[in-house]
Order: structure tokens, then C-alpha cells, then sequence
């Protein structure tokens, strides 16, 4: 860096960084590989499993379809209230989390919290609270509540992070106190991504839900890992149906209400 | 002998090693209409800043406690480098005008004439939007003034700069400031924009009574508006005076030729004079 200061005329040449660059680069390959015993051989050999396999999911088995969307309508209910809980605990932790809204010594700890609540997967804290308030779609609600949290309020805080200030700025030049400034100067300013945000972890909360039934937190989940531990292989294929036309649905509704807000 | 609504005694500020603002003095009395000039990066905008309290003075000068002091209609804004606990109190009665608006571009233009009326209302009204019909009507009436009341439900993002710039004046107006500040209100005007929103100021400083200081770059402008014209260079009070007495040889002066300005103490007489201080 300083010799290419000290000369500029000297032309780039391939450096020695860029070569164990990439040496690193292939050698975290192949490590990984290793490491997560990837072997293409066995889907080739066992071909004859798989084909077995999949041929046991059909035809699918919708005698018992009421059930099955009854619980699906659980599963949307688990994602709705875990939404909905997150993103009114997200407003406040998220302009907590932005450094152009608060000091250093409120942010820093809040983000280090926030970080927590996402680097633990909705699974794992399903199964916490599978042990603490049972089993159950609440469970299920308080799982993805902890874990969208902590990804709702990251984002939001983005987003009030590109906000333009001057624009708060003619708010407190009014003499506005300091939650007029943020409802008047930042919210309006940061709604439409906000409203993006939500509706997408809304959408993927959804896919999360039918998960979390698999460790006893409610919803469809439940029936889905309850058939494919009994072998039923054809309620399974109706089950997991269910979920993809469901999941597709939703998906393309809060994806066309997005593009409204962008 | 009018009352003084702004003093500004002593106030220093540096932004890292630029030394932004040196020792200014300013007084002005209730109902002057007063120019602020000098040449980009002179401190104005600055100056202004610091006399809404949007940005505080240094603590120190020379490694010696500051005695900068700033007070706006009798109230103080800072002190010392440190802001005052009246300086909300002191923004309430004070219209801030920017050269870029600064109007909440995704509310309507009546929502944001109603930010102006925000200092007076309840808190559990202004964080619920609940604003009486009264306030909305002196909003609508504050419209009218500088000729938006049919803008009132547009998106403030499709005005016009000239519009944009008349609701940020109907802001000031709602918030029934008894002073305005305005910082290059024309600057990214056109002429005819440039013309209304002056006339408007000036208009509201016949009327009302109320002292108007604008940072302006038409030299043009200044004399035409303002009886009174302060001039900044680098950072220090380099004319203070009535704009009649802005002759061509004390323009070049300011606007970056290398002629010296005639030296002198600042005095407390209103007698119009060329000075400078030294640093
Ligand atoms: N927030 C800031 N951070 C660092 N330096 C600043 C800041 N604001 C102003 N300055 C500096 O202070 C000096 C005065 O700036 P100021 O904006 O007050 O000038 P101005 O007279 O308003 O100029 P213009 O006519 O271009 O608006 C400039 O040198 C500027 O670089
Ligand atoms: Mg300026």
C-alpha cells in the first residue's frame, strides 16, 4: 500500500496477497468437505433407495385434509402473533440499536443483545420454551417472537440509519421534544421499509412455523414430523403439499403488498 | 430604545482545526430586518446554527474557559459551550428556515405546518396525530398567508422548491415565532420563487413586528429587503451596518479580493462602521 503511494507509476502486479488468498479459499473448501462427509457417490449408489422412497409418498393421502388445515390455520396464527409481538418490540430496540439515535452506551449493549436473539436458530429456542411453557402453538409464537426480534430490530435500525437529517432536523428547530422528533422526523421517514421488513419476516415466520411444530411447539409441524416418524410417507407427501401451496400463496400476497410500499 | 431579541457575546467555534466562528458579537432589536452576508464557508450558516442552539460553541478558548453566550427574545440558548435548559424553550418562539427546507418530505404540507404548532400541544395529542380543529384551521390560515391553502393535502415531495420553501415559512408561522431565522432561504430558488419568499419574510417582519435575520448570497437581495446588513469573513464580523453604507470597496473586501478593511474597535453605538476584530 505504501510502496504503490510512494510510486504510482509502477503498475499493479499480481501480488502475493491475492495467491494465499486463494490458496486459504480452497483450502476452507476442502477442509469443509471433508468435514461434512460429502459423498456424491452415495446418492448415485442408493438411487435405487431414493426412487423407492419417493415413490412410497404417492399418490398422497388427503383422507384426513380437514385436520391438516386446521392445523395449517394454527401454523399461520403461531407466525402472525410471533410477527406481530416482534415488530412492536422491534420499534423501540431498533431505534436502540441506531447509533445516529442514541449514544454509544445504549446501542452497543442493545445490539450485542439483539445479536443474540438472532444468532440462535427459532428451533432451538422452540425447544426452550417446549420446557418452559409447554407444549403448544404459544411455545411455537414465543420462539419466533425471541428470534425476529433480533432481526426486525437490526433492520429497522438500518433503516433509521439512512435517514436523511436535516429532515429531523426541521422538526427540533420547531422546539418539538425528542419523541416528536422521532414519530414527526423519523418514522415517516423510515414506514415503507419498516412495513417491507415486517411483511417479509412475516412471510418467512411462516416457513419457520411450520418447523417449530417438529419439537412439539404446535401448528402442522406437529403432524408433519408425526407421519414421517410413523413411515406414512403419503399423509406426509399431503402434508408437506399443504405447506408448499400454502407458503407459495402468502408469499406472492405479501410480495405484491411489498412492492406497494417500496 | 427597542429590546434586544438576540445577543451573541463572545462566541467561538472551531469544527476540528477550522476556527469557524472567531469572537462574534451580534445584537439585534425587536423588529429589524437584518442581512446576513459574506462569502461561502464565512460561518454564516453556522452563526445561525448556533443561535437556534442546533450546534453548541467551544468550551474553551485559548485553553481558557469560554464566556460565549448566546440569548434569543431574553432567553438563554447557551452558554459556556454548553447548551442552556431553556434551549428548547428558546426554538418554540424562533421560525428556522432552510436553505434545504428540511420539511418531512413523506407527510402532507398541512401535516407539516402542524409540526410547527407541535411545541404547543399535549404530548399525548402530538404522539397521536390528534390535533384540534382549531390548530388545523390556524394551520390552513397560515397556508392561505403564503398562498398553499390548495396544496394543503399534497405529499410535500411533489412541491416545487419555491412551494416547499413557503410551507417551511408557514411551519414558522404556526409555531406564531416571534423571531425567524433563515438560512439561504433562496439559494436553490429561482428568481420569481425568490421574490415571493423574500416578500413573504418581509412581509412578516412589517407585519407581525418580528425581527428577521436571513443569510443571503444576492448582495441585490440584501440591500432591497434589509435596512441592516451583517457581513461575516472567515469566521469574524467584517460589516455591521445599515446597506445603504455597503459600497463597492467593502463588498470586494468581503467577497475575496486582497484589500484590507480599514481597522477599528467594535463599538456599542449604533453608528454604522467598517471593523474588524482581531483574532
Ligand atoms: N458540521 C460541520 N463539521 C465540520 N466543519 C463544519 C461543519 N459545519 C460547518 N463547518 C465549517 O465551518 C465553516 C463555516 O461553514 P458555514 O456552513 O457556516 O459557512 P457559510 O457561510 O454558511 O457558507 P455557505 O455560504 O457556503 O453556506 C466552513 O469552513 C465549514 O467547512
Ligand atoms: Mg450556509
Amino acid at each position: 500500500m505504501n510502496a504503490a503511494a510512494a510510486d504510482p507509476l509502477s503498475p499493479p502486479r499480481t501480488s502475493w496477497f491475492t495467491l494465499i488468498m486463494w490458496a486459504l479459499v480452497i483450502a476452507v473448501l476442502s477442509w469443509s468437505w471433508q468435514g461434512a462427509e460429502i459423498a456424491p457417490m452415495k446418492i448415485v449408489k442408493d438411487a435405487g433407495n431414493m426412487a423407492e422412497l419417493a415413490s412410497d409418498f404417492f399418490p398422497p393421502d388427503f383422507k384426513n385434509i380437514s385436520y391438516y388445515l386446521e392445523e395449517m390455520l394454527i401454523t399461520l396464527h403461531i407466525a402472525l402473533w410471533g410477527t406481530l409481538f416482534s415488530i412492536i418490540l422491534s420499534v423501540p430496540l431498533g431505534l436502540m440499536c441506531a447509533e445516529n439515535m442514541v449514544p454509544a452506551w445504549v446501542y452497543q449493549p442493545t445490539r450485542r443483545l439483539m445479536d443474540a436473539a438472532r444468532a440462535i436458530n427459532e428451533m432451538v429456542f422452540a425447544m426452550l420454551f417446549v420446557v418452559t411453557v409447554g407444549l403448544g402453538p404459544f411455545a411455537g409464537v414465543m420462539a419466533l417472537f425471541i428470534h425476529t426480534t433480533g432481526v426486525l430490530a437490526k433492520l429497522y435500525s438500518e433503516a433509521v440509519e439512512a435517514i436523511d437529517p436535516g429532515q429531523v432536523e426541521g422538526v427540533r428547530a420547531t422546539g418539538a421534544n425528542k419523541l416528536e422528533e422521532i414519530v414527526y422526523g423519523v418514522i415517516p421517514q423510515v414506514l415503507p421499509l419498516w412495513i417491507s421488513f415486517s411483511l417479509y419476516r412475516f412471510e418467512s415466520n411462516v416457513r419457520s412455523a411450520t418447523v417449530v411444530g417438529m419439537v412439539g411447539a404446535g401448528g402442522i409441524g406437529v403432524i408433519l414430523w408425526e407421519s414421517i416418524r410413523g413411515f406414512m410417507f403419503p399423509q406426509t407427501c399431503a402434508v408437506m403439499l399443504i405447506i408448499i401451496v400454502t407458503v407459495s400463496l402468502l408469499d406472492f400476497g405479501s410480495q405484491r403488498i411489498r412492492k406497494l410500499f417500496i | 430604545m427597542n429590546k434586544q431579541v438576540i445577543s451573541v457575546q463572545q462566541l467561538n467555534k472551531h469544527f476540528a482545526n477550522n476556527h469557524a466562528l472567531k469572537n462574534v458579537g451580534l445584537s439585534v432589536e425587536q423588529g429589524e430586518m437584518v442581512a446576513l452576508l459574506g462569502p461561502s464557508g464565512s460561518g454564516k450558516s453556522t452563526l445561525l446554527r448556533h443561535l437556534n442552539g442546533l450546534v453548541c460553541g467551544d468550551k474553551t478558548v485559548n485553553d481558557k474557559p469560554s464566556n460565549g453566550y448566546i440569548e434569543v427574545l431574553g432567553v438563554p440558548v447557551q452558554k459556556n459551550g454548553k447548551f442552556c435548559k431553556t434551549v428548547r424553550a428558546s426554538r418554540c418562539q424562533t421560525g428556522y428556515i432552510f436553505q434545504q427546507f428540511n420539511l418531512v418530505t413523506r407527510l402532507s404540507v398541512l401535516q407539516n405546518v402542524l409540526i410547527g404548532g407541535l411545541n404547543s400541544t399535549p404530548l399525548w395529542r402530538s404522539l397521536t396525530g390528534r390535533f384540534t380543529l382549531a390548530q388545523k384551521q390556524q394551520a390552513m390560515n397560515a397556508l392561505e398567508r403564503v398562498g398553499l391553502a390548495d396544496f394543503a393535502t399534497q405529499r410535500v415531495s411533489n412541491l416545487s422548491g419555491g412551494q416547499q420553501q413557503r410551507v417551511a415559512i408557514a411551519r414558522a408561522l404556526m409555531q406564531q415565532a416571534k423571531i425567524i431565522l433563515a438560512d439561504e432561504p433562496i439559494a436553490s430558488l429561482d428568481p420569481e420563487s425568490s421574490r415571493i419568499v423574500m416578500d413573504i419574510l418581509s412581509d412578516i417582519n412589517k407585519k407581525e413586528g418580528i425581527a428577521v435575520v436571513v443569510t443571503l448570497h444576492q448582495v441585490d437581495y440584501a440591500v432591497r429587503y434589509c435596512p441592516r446588513v451583517v457581513a461575516l469573513k472567515k469566521g469574524e464580523v467584517f460589516f455591521d451596518g445599515p446597506s445603504e453604507q455597503l459600497d463597492e470597496g467593502t463588498l470586494a473586501a468581503l467577497y475575496g479580493s486582497k484589500v484590507t478593511p480599514p481597522q477599528s474597535n467594535k463599538s456599542k453605538t449604533p453608528v454604522p462602521q467598517l471593523w474588524a476584530q482581531t483574532a
